[in-house]
């Protein structure tokens, strides 16, 4: 099928036209993202936390999740470091001995509803979202269970339900999405004794924590977990000890997920657009050395064809005019001797 | 597709989207350009 | 019916026959056999394994955790496998691209190895993700087009595609539907290139996939180069894999081999080897500029740095190295240690940023190894594609031509 010149430049128009018309202009900027205006966080200063498991209890009731093995008020469970779990989003880990600290000192672990996610950069199938409120929110009837946002996961929270053979889900704390919608508090803010919790506007929070820092700053690290950490998070934290004593990574950087995997996204179209024509021009390539390798060995062979035959039509002329003089030389003897038998025939009859 | 985005991560989402169809898009129209190209070459 | 298409489907059917009758016999020949008992007892054991999988989770036949989300099924059977399989993509770019005619009697097996493989890859996805049927969904329902695993997703399924679409010719030959198959010739350039394409994509993502967790992954592995590193190394495992792969062919279906391809064999490791070892030494190279330009000197005395030194030296190097030895003295024995070499070094890189060099800050409580059973359904998994394979090749004009085709 061959294209005409017009027809493709018809296709062309066509194609063009129909970008021209949609006519949405965009304020965005696309070099800065401060999240959404009114985006919630839930500010947790370990100063204040006694190590209740309260906040546990509460987040296993709004979220209906199976009973503990043993009670929340059982505080032998603090012996054990946990992680997050299919059946706890969230847990507090208690640490004994730190240096200059005055006692145990808690840490409570649940999801940080990053302001970039790297959950929901990392899903192929946008099952998390981070929502206005500022909770990350998962999807669980799209999820695929690839796990692919349990490696990307730098604060390692999401888990999954291995044992669960035909409908595992992922687990991970909501900051209690449906009940932030309806106006109420976290299940964990909600029953915290102590307000070591305490859910607000994030960029309140954070004023709110500077505040706390300059007036005591003999019982706080001068520092806001989260306020930077990859690219910001929406659960902030306050600690009188170093975070890292906590287990706390203090080596994430501030880049954003979706700043990590930009470039090596952005490349797969350039390959797409020049790919073809690199690859093309190889090809075409390859068959022109082809071509000239044919044509040279053409030449060769109608060279040495033709050096060939001029060499045998030498060689035959050659040896025809030998035979001929041979011929000759032949005949001419021949012819003698014929002569002088007649000769001798005649002088024999003439005597 | 909404007038402002507010995460990078919805940014990326939007103009990824775009540039997959318009992958295919070139993709499509390559193999259209390159028949066009070398309709009238000698074989 | 007119005469000629009476005669043209009575030989359609009875190539169908005919093909029927390969099969039996290719079955036979592979199931009862020495080795036949062997892959009987694999594959039982595999079905077995699998209704566990499915009853019982992925915790009751796997060693996964909330720390490691990915095992072995990712490590080795996704990662390794799609970077071995990258022989299709090598043999076809170097024949149908770049000329290399003398090589094209290599493209069949290589085509072949390659689309098992990738067939072996979704395979091994099925075990592995928590809801198989679900995998279709990125494409027909929710688009999360910011993901690198997107990106892996579209192109694997579309590289199937062309790997299957390259393979069709042989099997076309076989059951003698000569219009189908001459239509599928003709595209052969095209798909060749779409297939360079869409395995420069894939293969690189694959390696993209990681950049997302630098917190996770060693720093002497852990590059933004990570995209190229995998791209290179897929290069040389692909011509590493096919002289690997035509020695065990000349080894164990001699006799299903044709002269082309016995004679051609010296040729064919010679400049693939040669090629090879080009592309290990600017990977080597690239390496080294990957630590110089992070800084890394001072973590190549530490444990893993030492181990990321047997990786690069003893993995590296050394098969590049083998390569050129065995291209300059004609040796076809130190080209085959090489290419064995070659195809474990890259196994042992995508395993150490997979499994070994990841998480490696985790307590040791903490770390992962691979349960029996997921090493036994990974066995289970290579083994239907040996198997498929040695069907195929015995049945299919793979590893000879087709007496009537000879275009």
């Amino acid at each position: 099928m061959s294209i005409s010149r017009r027809k493709f430049l018809g296709w062309l128009g066509v194609a063009g036209i129909s970008t021209v018309l949609d006519k949405r202009v965009y304020a965005a900027s696309n070099k800065h993202f401060s999240g959404y205006p009114d985006s919630g966080g839930v500010l947790y200063d370990n100063v204040l936390c006694i190590g209740c498991r309260d906040c546990e209890n509460g987040c296993n009731q709004v979220n209906e999740l199976p009973q503990p093995d043993k009670p929340f008020d059982d505080l032998s469970i603090l012996d054990n470091k946990r992680r997050t779990s299919p059946k706890a989003y969230t847990v507090v880990n208690r640490y004994d001995g730190i240096k200059d600290a005055k006692g145990p000192v808690y840490r409570k672990i649940q999801c940080n509803h990053c302001l970039e996610p790297a959950c929901a950069s990392s899903c192929f199938v946008k099952a998390y979202t981070k929502t206005e409120t500022g909770a990350v929110t998962y999807d669980s009837s799209v999820c695929v269970g690839c796990r692919y946002c349990m490696i990307a996961c730098p604060f390692e929270i999401p888990t999954y339900e291995y044992d669960k053979a035909l409908t595992p889900r992922i687990m991970k704390c909501t900051m209690c999405y449906p009940r932030l919608l309806k106006g109420k508090l976290p299940g964990c803010v909600q029953l915290c004794p102590t307000e070591a919790l305490t859910f607000g506007k994030r960029t309140q929070l954070i004023k709110t924590a500077r505040e706390r820092i300059r007036k005591y700053p003999d019982r706080y690290i001068d520092h806001i977990y989260g306020e930077h950490e990859m690219g910001g998070t929406s659960w902030l934290y306050l600690s009188g000890v170093p975070f890292r004593d906590l287990g706390m990574r203090e080596d994430l950087g501030i880049t954003p997920a979706p700043e990590l995997t930009k470039g090596a996204l952005g490349s797969v179209p350039i390959i797409v657009g020049l790919w073809p024509a690199v690859l093309t021009g190889m090809y075409a390539l390859s068959k022109r050395k082809e071509k000239i390798a044919r044509e040279e060995k053409e030449e060769a062979v109608a060279t040495a064809l033709a050096k060939a035959s001029a060499e045998a039509e030498e060689k035959l002329s050659k040896v025809l005019t030998e035979a001929e003089v041979k011929n000759q030389t032949a005949i001419e003897g021949a012819v003698k001797k014929a002569l002088g038998k007649v000769a001798d025939n005649q002088t024999k009859e003439g005597t | 597709m909404e007038g402002i985005y507010y995460t990078l991560q919805d940014f990326f989402t939007y103009t990824k989207s775009v540039t997959y169809i318009l992958i295919v898009v070139v993709l499509l129209a390559m193999v259209g350009f390159w028949r066009f190209l070398t309709d009238r070459d000698e074989n | 019916m007119p005469r000629e298409s009476a005669t043209a489907s009575k030989t359609v059917l009875s190539s169908f026959d005919q093909a029927l009758k390969d099969l039996v016999k290719a079955l036979r020949e592979t199931f009862i056999s020495p080795f036949g008992f062997v892959y009987i007892i694999i594959i039982l054991l595999g079905l077995i394994l699998t209704i566990l999988r499915f009853t019982k989770g992925l915790a009751g036949v796997t060693n996964l955790s909330d720390y490691n989300a990915w095992g072995i099924w990712i490590g080795f059977d996704l990662l390794t496998g799609v970077a071995l399989a990258a022989g299709g993509f090598v043999t076809s770019a170097a024949v149908y691209i770049f000329g290399y005619k003398k090589y094209h009697f290599a493209v069949r097996p290589a085509i072949l190895t390659g689309f098992l493989g990738y067939a072996l890859v979704i395979v091994a996805l099925n075990y592995d993700v928590g809801r198989p049927w679900r995998m279709p969904y990125p494409f027909i329902l929710q688009q999360g087009t910011t993901s690198v695993l997107f990106e892996v997703g579209a192109c694997v399924v579309l590289y199937f595609l062309v790997l299957f679409m390259e393979f069709c010719p042989a099997a076309l030959e076989w059951l003698g539907l000569k219009k189908l198959r001459k239509q599928l010739i003709k595209l052969t350039l095209v798909l060749t290139i779409f297939g360079v394409i869409l395995s420069t994509l894939h293969q690189s993502s694959l390696g993209s996939l990681f950049l997302i967790a630098p917190s996770k992954l060693h720093p002497l592995w852990y590059s933004s180069y990570l995209p190229i590193f995998f791209f290179v190394s897929s290069v040389f495992a692909g011509f590493s894999i096919v002289i690997f792969e035509s020695a065990l062919s000349h080894r164990f279906f001699g006799d299903k081999m044709d002269e082309a391809l016995q004679k051609g064999r010296e040729d064919l490791a010679l400049g693939f080897g040669k090629a090879a070892s080009l592309v290990l030494a600017g990977y080597f190279a690239v390496k080294i500029f990957g630590i110089s330009v992070d800084n890394h000197w001072h973590l190549l005395g530490t444990p893993y740095g030492i181990w990321f030194l047997v990786e690069l030296l003893g993995f590296v190097a050394l098969p590049c190295f083998l390569y050129a030895v065995g291209v300059r003295d004609r040796n076809l024995t130190i080209i085959k240690w090489a290419a064995i070499c070659t195809v474990i070094g890259v196994m042992l890189n995508r395993l150490n940023i997979s499994l070994i060099a990841f998480n490696w800050h985790l307590p040791s409580a903490d770390r992962y190894f691979p349960h029996w059973m997921e090493i036994a359904i990974s066995v289970f998994i290579v083994t239907l594609g040996i198997v498929a394979f040695r069907i195929i090749a015995s049945m299919m004009p793979i590893l000879h031509d087709h007496p009537d085709y000879n275009d």
